[in-house]
């Protein structure tokens, strides 16, 4: 954007100097070679077609079609699949997802109020967490919740069984993304709006509730919704909290499917089965993004 | 007038006294001593950076004064151990951008904060939204959204989410500033039949023939302190301060008084935005 503006120069108030005048037909600069500008565009974009086209035909060539069709595409196998995949796997990948979503939107939502809080030490607490929990790995926070706080804290059980650890583990992760999403969404909405609440006898909490947060949300439901995208392929990490057989989510349940019969098409229709909730999540996600803009105009 | 007078000696229903504000090193208030009495009507005029914005900020404690106290209605709100929102109850205030809750229709604008704030039923709440927009002559508009209103209609909406909560004191913060010229006459409009109807009303404006005709008393500010109060007649019409001439002439015709003082560095610098 800079590299666009700085030819401009600065606005200035005393009239600029005259353009010097170039005669018209006048090259610019001294041609190198023969060809105008839109033949230059032509040609560059025909060396990309070509080098698309070739490299296409080169994997239609080099791939061995009948054995990708028996590893990824086997019909009864995939028949085979249904209906638990929908019914047990992708109903626990939307449950594992949606309990993640609902803890990380809550803690999230704790973290960016402390975050923004006038006590220090609460700044600081959020501020802290914010960071190990963007910083951290999912997986190793799966692992944390499955295997070091059964260990460290004997006899203690993290209520729901796998659901409750779910819900947790990815709520902390989502918690972290979050507060910051809210934090800046918060601070989005326009000063006089809190003005006018508390000019109206609003108490800060109740302007925050009644006014502040409301139109917050307006301005991060797409950010909000991409993070449940997000969360719904990190919900794959299951796995490592050791699940019962109707516990399975997609990811392990393809696998496990995919051992048993020694082919990969379950890996591709669990594949499927996620993308079937991504993609319109994400047109979703757009479309409240155009909208936002529009709003803005 | 003479009936007002009397009124505002027996009761001042603003009160300011000592008041002094700094944002860091810049003092914007100088010691500030001002009384309003009951249903009296008090324009506050003045150049951008005199203070004036800040001043009626400092009736409703949006701004914390640094030193001097604030009563209305006989509390003082400068006392660290009154409670603020019960007093703001009582003072409604109408900022230059509206600050419509965007989110919210006309109607709920005008009955969530009676609702939430003042706790009264949604029957009752929703009567006197109904009886505070038609004051204002937009019923037609209850359920639309702000953002299709036009500033004007925002603004008289805005009025009447002060009025529904039932003040005893109205501030206005240069309420007509931020609309195009045409618009600028249905607030006039309804600022007028407020006035008339007794409400004690502080209106910061730039609105000379509105402060000439609604107001009991102009304040001119410039620096930071009260430099001129009296009658419209007085403060309008026969300035005794060089700074009130020098402002007025400057507000009424700007080409002409560059001629006259003679001085456009100071008037560049005086129309540069202040606050």
């Amino acid at each position: 954007m800079s590299d666009q503006d700085a030819p401009r120069g600065p606005r200035r108030d005393t009239p600029l100097p005259p353009k010097q005048d170039i005669p018209l037909g006048t090259p610019l600069q001294p041609k190198k070679k023969g060809l105008t500008r839109s033949q230059k565009r032509t040609l560059s974009q025909g060396a990309q077609y070509a080098v698309f086209v070739a490299a296409v035909i080169a994997f239609a060539v080099s791939a061995d079609w009948a054995r990708l069709k028996n590893q990824f595409a086997q019909v009864d196998i995939a028949e085979q699949m249904f209906p638990d995949v929908i019914t047990m796997a992708l109903k626990n990948t939307v449950l594992y997802t949606l309990s993640g979503f609902a803890v990380g939107l809550v803690l999230g939502m704790v973290m960016a109020l402390m975050r923004l809080s006038s006590v220090g030490p609460y700044r600081w607490f959020a501020g802290v967490y914010i960071e190990i929990f963007r910083g951290l790995p999912a997986l190793l926070i799966f692992i944390f919740i499955g295997v070091a706080v059964p260990l460290a804290f004997p006899g203690t059980q993290i209520p729901g069984g796998t659901y409750g650890k779910v819900a947790l583990a990815l709520g902390l992760v989502a918690a972290a993304y979050m507060a910051e999403t809210i934090r800046a969404g918060i601070q989005a909405v326009p000063r006089g709006q809190l003005e006018a609440a508390r000019s109206l006898g609003f108490s800060p909490a109740r302007a925050m509730i009644s006014i502040i947060i409301p139109q917050a949300f307006r301005i991060i439901l797409p950010p909000l919704t991409n993070e449940l995208v997000l969360l719904f392929k990190d919900s794959s990490l299951v796995l490592f909290l050791g699940v019962t057989l109707e516990e399975r989510e997609l990811s392990k349940y393809g696998r496990d499917l995919a051992s048993t019969t020694a082919n990969s098409t379950p890996i591709l229709v669990a594949g499927l089965c996620y993308l079937l909730v991504t993609i319109p999540l994400g047109f979703v996600v757009r479309r409240m993004e155009a909208k936002a803009q529009e709003a803005v105009k | 007038m003479s009936e007002k007078s009397l009124g505002a000696l027996a009761r001042a229903e603003i009160e300011v006294r000592g008041l002094h504000k700094s944002f860091g090193d810049n003092e914007v208030l100088r010691g500030i001593d001002l009384e309003i009495g009951q249903g009296e009507v008090v324009c506050v005029i003045g150049p951008s950076g005199s203070g004036k914005s800040t001043l009626l900020r400092c009736v409703n404690l949006l701004e914390e004064p640094s030193k001097g106290q604030v009563f209305v209605g006989g509390t003082e709100l400068t006392d660290p151990d009154v409670d603020i929102d019960a007093v703001r109850r009582r003072i409604g205030m109408v900022f230059q951008q509206f600050n419509l809750f965007p989110h919210l229709t006309v109607t709920e604008n005008l009955t969530l904060p009676q609702r939430r704030v003042l706790r009264r039923d949604k029957a009752r709440a929703a009567r006197v939204a109904a009886e505070n927009l038609e004051r204002v002559g937009l019923s037609e508009k209850a359920a639309a959204y702000p953002s299709s209103l036009s500033g004007g209609q925002q603004q008289r909406v805005a009025i009447a989410r002060a009025l529904a909560m039932g003040p005893e004191v109205m501030l206005f913060d240069e309420p007509t500033s931020a609309l195009d010229p045409e618009l600028v006459g249905d607030v006039l409009a309804v600022m007028r039949r407020l006035a008339n109807e007794g409400m004690t009303m502080m209106v910061v404006t730039h609105e000379m023939t509105f402060a000439r005709e609604v107001a009991d008393r102009v304040v001119f500010m410039d620096g930071g302190v009260i430099v001129e109060d009296g009658t419209p007649a007085q403060v309008i019409g026969s300035p005794r301060h060089e700074r009130t001439r020098h402002f007025l002439s400057r507000l009424l015709d700007p080409a002409m008084a560059e001629v006259e003082e003679g001085t456009p560095d100071q008037v560049g610098k005086a129309e540069q935005p202040g606050d």
